[in-house]
């Protein structure tokens, strides 16, 4: 059997899991700040996993494909840890902040220079724009079956059979391939990858190819920022706590009266 | 007058609750500058609810009827909504945020060569350049950013449960019927079966009551479930909701999980115990109408999104308050 050339695309954004206070809006700038380590995004590692099981399964070549302004590849380089065969940063100052029909276009103009495709992965939506755009363009771009949200993806015979999510359920779909799939976390987080194995991955010697958007062939005029008019921190929405005093049984009943009056 | 034009769907026979929120924001918008707004209805047969949504209001109500639009298949139903707005061609396109929209949205933005913005939490008019305003949250809820982009139509989806649903009224709109060229060449995406599960729809909750690391111990929960069960007395759709961390910790499966990698919600209340309120976190329920925040720490961020916190162990404060709300039921 030939081998299955799966492509996941990876997006570098700050730790999700950072606690509140670490952030902070310039409004000015147009950028939210948010002061944690930056991370692959939590939907865009269950791609991966998903890659790195079939991996598991069949013959496959995994190729991750991470844009943006600068991409750290200490960073991603945990794809690589993780099972991955191939990574290509996609970096330009012109990716700076691009809205998601010109990433999608960026993308595609890099899928485009691989050596073919069998299947390309997502993650259902990246964790600090929560879009969820991307994936889909850029299957309708390159013209291919698209599936979304994904909870188990499976090959048979030159198909990809998935399981995706429904509000209350899920629908089994095949597709031929080549074909798009975005991926939902119910396919599992990312298999831990130990700290010997990461360090050895990110002191390797091994070099991680870089394309500017001219080696992509990208006319940097056609590509689009997001529109952003205002950028705020949210509004408090008219909430500022009421902290409950004294004995536990007084604030027992403060709080009953709250649920009496919501009823 | 195809100023806005909202894609309508329809649930258990009825017009979906989400499509009235839509018909109440698109008059709304339509009002604000004097336009018109319709509604477009697709499906096997849907004249029962065209004739339901007439009573809402709008201009005009689309019924796009095809044997091949029965059940949710996305590559008809796209080449469907793509023939229905180049006939319509409204300015403005507003869907639901939910699994029709998520999957639509994009799609149907790529090919109409326009821009979409998901998840809206807001949406007004700009009085300078007439464009539509986008609000939607990012970061994790903790910005909110306000999209306007030109070229139409001007496309959202839009979160559930922001705008109230529409009421019926006297103005009585048009049904209009309109055709699309459809045929199974189309579909590229072969349905095999679809399976319904008993899940956790903590999106349909009206309370959720929620832990997370602080509750210690796998235990906790039942402590939660009890609170829960005195709440079903008063509330008529109660579950338990979790955080990222009791799921991997192994205390409670992941269809409780609230926030990104979970289920996004907006109860009536929620009440967190326990959850200091990672980012990750917040977005899944910020939302919420009244937020009650429980836990030990006074600094944690849960009591910045809060109505009301209890600077308590949830061991000692949850009896007490169970004990209350059994006498005053």
């Amino acid at each position: 059997m030939t081998e299955l050339k799966i492509i996941v695309c990876a997006k570098q954004i700050p730790d999700p899991e950072a606690p509140l206070s670490d952030v902070s809006v310039d409004t000015v700038k147009l950028e939210v700040l948010v002061d944690a380590p930056q991370v692959i995004s939590p939907f865009d590692e269950n791609a991966l996993e998903a890659a790195v099981r079939m991996k598991e399964e069949t013959e496959a070549k995994i190729t991750v494909l991470s844009l943006g302004k600068k991409v750290s590849d200490t960073v991603l380089r945990k794809t690589l840890a993780a099972g991955a065969d191939e990574l290509i940063l996609l970096e330009d100052e012109a990716f700076e902040k691009l809205d998601s029909y010109s990433t999608a276009a960026a993308l595609a103009a890099a899928i485009r220079k691989l050596d073919g495709y069998d299947l390309i992965l997502t993650g259902r939506q990246a964790g600090d724009w929560d879009s969820g755009q991307v994936g889909l363009i850029l299957g309708e771009m390159l013209e291919l079956p698209c599936i979304s949200l994904a909870r188990e993806i499976r090959i048979e015979e030159g198909s990809v059979v998935v399981k995706k999510s429904l509000p209350d359920g899920y629908e089994r779909v095949k597709a031929r391939m080549p074909a798009l799939v975005t991926v939902s976390n119910e396919v599992g987080e990312l298999r831990y990858i130990s700290r010997t194995k990461m360090l050895k991955m990110i002191q390797g010697a091994r070099s991680i190819p870089s394309w500017s958007a001219g080696d992509l062939g990208v006319d940097q005029g056609h590509l689009r920022k997001m529109a952003i008019a205002t950028l705020s921190s949210p509004p408090d929405m008219g909430r500022s706590c009421r902290f409950m005093k004294g004995p536990i049984e007084k604030q027992a009943e403060e709080l009953a009266a709250v649920f009496k009056a919501l009823r | 007058m195809n100023d806005v034009l909202i894609l309508g769907k329809v649930k258990e026979g009825a017009l979906d609750p989400r499509t009235l929120e839509l018909l109440s924001a698109g008059k709304r918008l339509a009002g604000g500058k004097g336009g018109g707004f319709s509604l477009l209805l697709m499906g096997d047969a849907v004249s029962a609810q065209a004739d339901e949504a007439v009573s809402h209001g709008p201009d005009k109500v689309y019924k796009l009827e095809h044997p091949l639009l029965r059940g949710f298949r996305p590559d008809l139903w796209l080449a469907a909504l793509e023939q229905a707005c180049r006939q319509i061609n409204p300015r403005i396109l507003l869907m639901s945020h939910d699994f029709v929209g998520m999957e639509l949205g994009p799609r149907l933005a790529c090919r109409l060569n326009t821009r979409l913005t998901t998840d809206c939490i807001a949406l007004s008019i700009d009085p300078e350049s007439g464009l539509l305003l986008r609000t939607k949250p990012v970061s994790g809820g903790n910005a909110i950013s306000v999209f306007k982009c030109p070229g139409e139509p001007q496309m959202a989806t839009v979160r559930a449960k922001v705008f109230d649903p529409s009421e019926p009224g006297a103005k009585k709109g048009e049904i209009v019927e309109i055709r699309a060229r459809i045929d199974e060449s189309m579909i590229k995406v072969e349905s095999l079966e679809v399976v319904r599960e008993d899940v956790v729809a903590l999106d349909k909750a009206e309370v959720v009551v929620a832990g997370g690391a602080g509750l210690g111990e796998a235990d906790g929960f039942e402590l939660l479930e009890e609170l829960a069960e005195a709440l079903r007395k008063s509330f008529s759709n109660v579950m338990i909701g979790c955080s990222r961390v009791a799921v991997d910790k192994g205390w409670i499966s992941s269809d409780h999980q609230v926030g990104l990698t979970g289920t996004m919600i907006s109860p009536d209340i929620y009440i967190a115990v326990g959850i200091s309120g990672a980012i990750q976190h917040l977005v899944g329920m910020t939302h919420s109408k009244k937020i009650i925040a429980i836990n030990t720490d006074p600094a944690c961020n849960m009591f910045k999104v809060a109505d009301y916190g209890i600077v308590e162990d949830y061991e000692e404060i949850i009896p007490a308050l169970i004990e209350k709300l059994e006498e005053a039921s």
